[in-house]
């Protein structure tokens, strides 16, 4: 927070509102130029090694006039969305993910690349710095710390009831965060987002080189991939339901908070 | 780019077409392409400060290995020239080494195979995503380059190939730093056989701290250059010329 005076602080300091700006450009382009990525080769393997004559635990599938999800032995037809689709001059496409969600639109693996690793760097400084930031002015300790009695399954039980019931939700911004909020929170900032760095990095050849324990530690090459991947839609299962809060919450004053920082309030 | 914005379908589809456009003309873009590529220079400079520069990459036990090695991009080179060498078990095949060397000379396949040889276990990762882990066996690049004696120019060593990909002539290259690394081997035997054509036969370069597309198969020559300015177009090889993939390929 920017202001020390604990009497007349912000909800929420200028740090905090910088990087989650900029965290929220780097993760939706991170997203997309990552699908194109994956688009590159649709299946996820557990191991060290993983390719076409192994068997991949999830893949997308096309045949010529239909797309697939699988999961293990559990075939969804996804035609239309995964694995067959029209792009935007009607051609039929068979690239997994379909040309809306990927950057660029059309399939460049080495582009897709060149956008995902440019702004990894900036998500990772940026997380590094938001971090190193939250931490000395407090902002971890006095807000997202998550008491004992927090974690009972009572509180949290309590805490999602409020979650259910509108009142409580429309007054959610005037309050300190409830313990699901704090639970959320600190896993996204403290093990989702480190978690897809550090698996990203477990990909490379050269960090494997370099840091070995990194692709020891999540069990392999392609279990880091796959991790990658379960770790991203995790983000994107938080995104969603963080988004549907702000909406039920307000939606104009808690997204105004997080551009100017809100109102002064005594404590 | 105008054009695009103006579709019905990106009007309907609002902000998000808009995005999209926004992106890709960004992404056609070459001076927003240059802000990107920092990163990869960035990925370049960090990966080799942080380890040793002689760091090996991971050797895995034969138990490891995938039960079949996936074969990527030229699975036969298909010309007349490589079939008859392939039918004699390529016994006329000659390694050229070319360019800034003091000694420039021929190996035959025979030659470089009762050198002193390396077997590494390594993990094959492709670009793409996928895996592969595999027995080498072949002739430590260093030997080679020992026997030729670099000049003090050289620079980059070029892998020049005997297949071609859509018409053009495959290639890549390495810097010295690979070139001297101990794993950098031409690689003439995949899990205890002879290379199959599939996997670049009767030479494949092995340089195990980068992606799959450095791996050069059927490998003629090692051409020793100052610089990359004059080969191909100029990118270092054959991928980064025809689609803008990085030179160096460590993640």
């Amino acid at each position: 927070m920017s202001d020390e005076k604990p009497a007349n602080r912000r909800r929420h300091g200028l740090t905090t509102r910088l990087w989650h700006w900029t965290n929220a450009l780097c993760l939706l382009v991170l997203l997309m130029s990552g699908l194109t990525i994956f688009n590159a080769h649709p299946r996820l393997y557990w191991g060290e090694y993983g390719s076409n004559h192994d068997y991949a635990w999830m893949a997308v599938g096309s045949g010529e006039t239909f797309g697939y999800l699988r999961f293990g032995e559990t075939r969804i037809e996804t035609t239309g969305v995964l694995g067959n689709w029209e792009d935007d001059q009607g051609r039929t496409q068979t690239w997994a993910f379909p040309g809306w969600a990927t950057i660029p639109s059309y399939y460049s693996l080495a582009d897709g690349r060149r956008w995902h690793f440019f702004f990894a760097w900036i998500f990772s400084i940026g997380l590094t710095l938001f971090m190193i930031r939250s931490f000395w002015n407090r902002h971890v300790q006095r807000d997202l710390h998550i008491g004992r009695k927090e974690w009972s399954p009572l509180a949290l039980w309590r805490s999602f009831r409020q979650h259910t019931k509108f009142t409580e939700v429309r007054q959610s911004p005037d309050k300190p965060y409830n313990s699901i909020q704090k639970v959320s929170y600190v896993g996204v900032i403290f093990i989702l987002l480190p978690l897809m760095i550090f698996t990203g990095l477990a990909m490379s050849p050269a960090m494997d080189a370099n840091w070995p324990f990194l692709t020891d530690i999540f069990g392999g090459r392609q279990s880091a991939r796959s991790i990658h991947f379960i770790a991203a839609f995790s983000l994107v299962l938080f995104f969603v339901i963080h988004l549907l809060m702000v909406i039920l919450s307000g939606p104009i004053r808690p997204i105004k908070a997080m551009l100017t920082g809100g109102e002064r309030r005594e404590e | 780019m105008k054009n695009r914005l103006i579709t019905r379908r990106n009007i309907l589809i609002g902000s998000a077409g808009g995005l999209l456009s926004g992106c890709d003309a960004l992404n056609r873009n070459p001076a927003f392409q240059d802000i990107l590529a920092t990163a990869e220079t960035a990925n370049f400079k960090v990966q080799r400060a942080l380890g040793d520069r002689m760091q090996l990459a991971t050797e895995y036990s034969l138990a490891d290995r995938s039960p079949t090695f996936r074969a990527n991009g030229t699975r036969d080179p298909g010309t007349p020239d490589y079939a008859s060498s392939a039918a004699q078990g390529f016994a006329d095949w000659q390694l050229r080494l070319t360019g800034l060397f003091k000694k420039p000379q021929d190996f035959s396949l025979s030659a470089l195979q009762s050198m002193p040889q390396r077997t590494q276990t390594t993990r094959h990762d492709c670009v793409e995503g996928w895996s592969a882990i595999g027995q080498w066996t072949g002739v430590p690049l260093k030997i080679l380059l020992d026997l030729a004696q670099l000049r003090d120019s050289a620079k980059f060593l070029v892998f020049h190939c005997a297949d071609k990909l859509g018409g053009r002539p495959y290639y890549e290259s390495i810097d010295l730093l690979d070139g001297f690394h101990p794993q950098t081997i031409l690689a003439h035997r995949l899990n205890g056989e002879a290379l199959p054509v599939a996997n670049g036969a009767p030479l494949r370069l092995r340089v195990e701290r980068q992606l799959g597309y450095k791996h050069a198969k059927y490998v003629t020559g090692i051409e020793a250059v100052a610089s990359l300015d004059g080969i191909g177009e100029g990118k270092g090889g054959y991928w980064q010329d025809v689609a803008n993939y990085e030179w160096y390929a460590g993640i």
